[in-house]
């Protein structure tokens, strides 16, 4: 069973149609009692970063979900749900975020105007360590990326995949021990997107 | 790096796909659902719906078609034509599309770009728009005027002063739809694809006209396009997908190789 977490941070259709599209069992939650006692949990979210912390915090969600993830549940955040795990972003004009990893939260920035912010499309990611989510992934596969900002790793040791678009470098994928977050969207991203949320459905964490 | 995007546009009516020259002489070829998957699997990169009899027979859009879609398909995929309200944009969302498409309602209320863009986010707005050419003047600087209603109305708007206004309303990205192009196949309107590309900070997606692969090539480099909708070219059965990329690959187009 995935436990996804549905904080008002937009639609969670395509997520939920893609579990189910490999087999799984699918709870969509708002509730901290629900997440307190989940198998795995999906932590996705588009939108502003602002809006999804005001979200989390009213709807009490902060604690359990640091709580999951010290306890060695299986959790998987996606987009903005990657991007709040972070300590600070510049959207809004500086928002705090959740600190589950160190690093922060940037905009794009080029010159370049045809190089078009948000970026909105199939960008490669290269895989830097490998990770069981990432099982049976080529290298440099490409996946659905749509954000105006981007998380930037502080600890190294946490970078998993990497992603090159207008002035940045970024993590693509990071993670540690139980906890594992993409910016781009595997939901949409086709085979391949569903090939990573199989593996996540079938890790059983100790990476 | 950012890939070009290959679109195929499914124009759907009474729930077969269709395809016309300049909305007119259409034939149907196939069920949106199977034919999603096939270009899904085929490699495409996102997928657009046209439900192109909604608007004009005054009905909602159909939502189940949407949800078939969405269950079959786990790739993007925008919805337009017979969007009337934030309420209809809401049900297609829900349904599973990443992306709404407006187009004739945006010219008449352009307010439901900034109200659809706030509820839902720039990223799932995109604005369509037909352009025809026309001399240019004071009124239409640019020499594109707008048409809605399958081109049949004129609206006295300039094609670029209202691609930067649907920026500026929230718009996340832009169709343009030749008019002068439409189901031609005798390339895209390349001047005007690059005029919007070049002035507007969000992507701007190429309609209209593919029929070849020096076609997309062009559109990719010299149209500064950041995707390209395929229709008959690939409907015909004539192309596929996958032979389309492998030439966009060989003239050095960044490209989606994997799927």
């Amino acid at each position: 069973m995935i436990t996804i977490i549905d904080y008002k941070a937009g639609n969670l259709t395509s997520v939920q149609l893609a579990f189910e599209s490999i087999g799984q069992k699918v709870k969509i939650t708002d509730k901290p009692q629900d997440i307190l006692c989940a198998e795995k949990i999906v932590f996705p979210g588009v939108g502003a970063a602002k809006a999804a912390m005001d979200s989390l915090k009213k709807l009490k969600l902060i604690e359990p979900i640091r709580k999951v993830i010290a306890d060695g549940i299986p959790f998987l955040g996606i987009c903005i749900g990657m991007q709040v795990l972070f300590e600070t972003s510049e959207e809004d004009g500086g928002t705090e975020c959740m600190s589950i990893l160190p690093g922060t939260v940037k905009k794009f920035k080029t010159s370049d105007k045809l190089c078009k912010i948000p970026q909105i499309g199939w960008n490669a990611v290269k895989i830097v360590r490998p990770h069981p989510v990432f099982a049976g992934i080529e290298d440099q596969s490409e996946f659905y990326f749509v954000h105006s900002y981007y998380p930037a790793c502080s600890d190294k040791n946490n970078i998993i995949g990497q992603t090159e678009y207008a002035d940045a470098v970024f993590a693509s994928a990071a993670g540690r021990k139980n906890l594992v977050a993409v910016q781009f969207h595997p939901e949409k991203s086709g085979r391949i997107g569903l090939r990573l949320l199989k593996n996540f459905s079938d890790w059983d964490e100790g990476c | 790096m950012l890939t070009k995007r290959i679109i195929p546009c499914l124009d759907v009516r009474n729930r077969k796909v269709t395809k016309g020259v300049k909305f007119q002489n259409n034939i149907d070829l196939g069920d949106p659902v199977e034919m999603a998957v096939g270009y899904s699997d085929g490699g495409c990169d996102e997928l657009v719906f046209y439900d192109i009899t909604a608007s004009a027979e005054g009905r909602p859009i159909d939502i189940d078609m949407v949800r078939e879609v969405a269950k079959a398909v786990h790739i993007p995929f925008a919805v337009g034509g017979g969007i009337k309200d934030l309420e209809d944009m809401r049900r297609v969302l829900l349904a599973g599309a990443e992306k709404v498409s407006v187009n004739s309602l945006a010219v008449k209320n352009p307010d439901i770009i900034s109200q659809g863009a706030k509820q839902f986010g720039s990223q799932c707005i995109v604005l369509g728009m037909d352009p025809v050419k026309v001399e240019k003047s004071d009124k239409f600087p640019s020499g594109y005027e707008i048409t809605i209603q399958g081109f049949r109305t004129r609206t006295g708007l300039d094609a670029l002063e209202w691609a930067k206004r649907a920026e500026g309303l929230g718009a996340g990205e832009i169709v343009v739809n030749s008019v002068d192009a439409d189901g031609t196949q005798t390339g895209f309107e390349i001047n005007l694809t690059r005029m919007i590309a070049e002035n507007v900070g969000i992507p701007v997606v190429a309609s209209g006209g593919a029929g070849t692969y020096q076609h997309l090539i062009d559109v990719f480099t010299k149209g500064k396009a950041d995707a390209a909708i395929v229709a008959s070219m690939i409907h015909t059965g004539k192309f596929t997908i996958k032979q389309i990329k492998d030439k966009l690959i060989a003239a050095n187009i960044p490209i989606r190789q994997k799927w």
